[in-house]
């Protein structure tokens, strides 16, 4: 197996390597790539869109229709996560982990003993012993607002600088990876809830599909976002500047749940009582 | 000799992502374990990716975001000044959908290891035949 | 465009690719990975595409690691090649 699966990556690698020999020269301004669509792009996107940042502008005006349906691949992988993993039945741990904080003392309660109350002074822990880390619990709690509003930036000033809906969508679902990480997964629990993120999920590609249905009902073309002018109250070119930003903000919205519904699922083998 | 050395410099970079593409494919074809096949399905995706970006470069160009100021709307653009941004736009979903791949080839290998208990090939197969 | 720069990165790629694949410890392997994503974000900062660094920054270096990382964690961690 091994010596067959060398043979077959050296011939594909010898065929691919040959046909390098046609390729345009690497960074050669002349290339077809570079003459043919982009030079419209290039030159037409501030004039059309009034967004600086071309990417932003392709991906969310130009070819609305492919990052709408990337969306809801994203959104279907969220949902395959959960069908494929997800356990409902609960099952009774053997033994609970409490700590009592003002000691740092493990106390180990079998099946039917007395279960302390969750409090300041009790502690519930995982099953796998953690040490206690308050220098990680405390940085972690300092850092995550400011990683969370830096997320809101990059979704917000994706029009003027590098970032954008997909961008901060993700940093905004590691604002609260890091949090379930460092605290547990029944903190991070409490704060975003397994069916609030599913409705977040939805919201989001609703929210995308919503405004181009929105266009659909003001008269123009689907995601045609000049039509929201008289909504909006500006003109049709400022009119798809703010469509895009509108847009973005729920593909924003999509990926934050979808890495958080990945997370929790994966990082719990689908029991999503406790985590990494 | 000069024309070789240009040629080379012309060409290396595509040699390097079909290395990287190969790496990933011998990776899915060979190894018995599937957490390494996912991270062969990775670097082969990104080999793509970074072969696609590549193709936008070009000389003496800079980052696609147009440089503008405030009540200059109307100043030219000239498409040889900007880095190509149409293979920028088609790679920045393909990453995000790879994660999502990611996470459902993830789902599929703790799947496997809840119904065999193991993650390797060979086991995997030995348990199915004995059934 | 800096090629000397191009160059080194370039093989950073390929050593942290070849040693992502090789290593028996699968942790070690995630981690390996999560290496070789942020190499790949340098290099196409490197090249100028902006927007594509910053989400392989975030998704690939950021949270693929961490999957992998969670799935490692509710497996096992030992792989025969």
């Amino acid at each position: 197996m091994k010596k067959l699966g060398l043979i077959i990556v050296l011939i594909c690698g010898s065929l691919m390597l040959y046909g390098t020999i046609d390729f345009p020269d690497w960074a050669d301004p002349s290339s077809p790539a570079s003459t043919h669509l982009s030079p419209y792009f290039i030159e037409t996107a501030m004039h059309d869109t009034a967004v600086p940042n071309i990417v932003t502008a392709v991906l969310a005006d130009y070819r609305g229709y492919d990052t709408m349906f990337e969306t809801t691949v994203i959104f279907a992988a969220g949902l395959a996560c959960f069908f494929l993993l997800r356990r409902f039945q609960r099952r009774a741990p053997d033994v609970n982990l409490f700590r009592h904080m003002p000691t740092g003392i493990t106390l180990r309660i079998k099946k039917g003993g007395k279960v302390p109350v969750d409090s300041s002074e009790f502690e519930r822990i995982d099953s796998i012993w953690v040490p206690y880390d308050l220098i990680i619990k405390t940085t972690c709690r300092l850092l995550i607002p400011f990683i969370l509003l830096f997320a809101l930036y990059v979704i917000a000033h994706g029009h003027h600088s590098p970032g954008g809906g997909f961008q901060g969508g993700v940093i905004l679902g590691a604002g609260i990876i890091l949090y379930a990480i460092s605290h547990n997964l029944r903190a991070a629990k409490a704060r975003i809830k397994e069916r609030f993120d599913a409705y977040m999920c939805s919201a989001g590609v609703f929210i995308y599909v919503g405004t181009g249905v929105l266009c659909l009902l003001m008269g123009a073309n689907f995601l045609d976002y000049s039509a929201l002018a008289p909504l909006l109250g500006t003109d049709p070119i400022m009119a798809r500047s703010h469509g895009i930003l509108i847009v973005e903000i729920g593909v924003g919205i999509a990926v934050m749940a979808v890495m958080i519904c990945l997370y929790y699922n994966l990082s719990s083998a689908g029991r999503q009582d406790e985590g990494l | 000799m000069n024309e070789i050395a240009s040629f080379i410099i012309a060409k290396y970079n595509y040699w390097i992502y079909i290395v990287l593409m190969m790496i990933g494919l011998y990776a899915m074809i060979v190894k018995n374990n599937l957490v390494k096949k996912i991270i062969g399905m990775n670097i082969f995706q990104t080999a793509i990716i970074l072969f696609y970006v590549s193709i936008g470069t070009k000389r003496g160009a800079t980052i696609p975001i147009i440089y503008h100021g405030h009540g200059d709307g109307s100043h030219a653009v000239h498409a040889t000044d900007y880095i190509n941004p149409l293979p920028h736009v088609l790679m920045l979903t393909a990453i995000v959908v790879s994660v999502a791949t990611l996470g459902v080839a993830l789902a599929i290998a703790l799947k496997v290891y809840r119904r065999y208990n193991t993650l390797e090939e060979d086991e995997i197969f030995t348990q199915i035949r004995r059934k | 465009m800096i090629w000397q720069l191009d160059i080194i990165i370039l093989s950073f790629v390929v050593i942290c690719g070849i040693a992502a694949i090789t290593v028996r410890d699968l942790l070690g392997a995630a981690i390996l990975f999560g290496a070789y994503s942020f190499m790949m974000c340098l290099l196409w900062a490197e090249m100028g595409a902006v927007d594509v660094a910053f989400t392989e920054a975030s998704v690939g270096a950021g949270v693929s690691t961490v999957l992998f990382v969670a799935a490692v964690f509710r497996t096992s961690r030992r792989s025969k090649d």
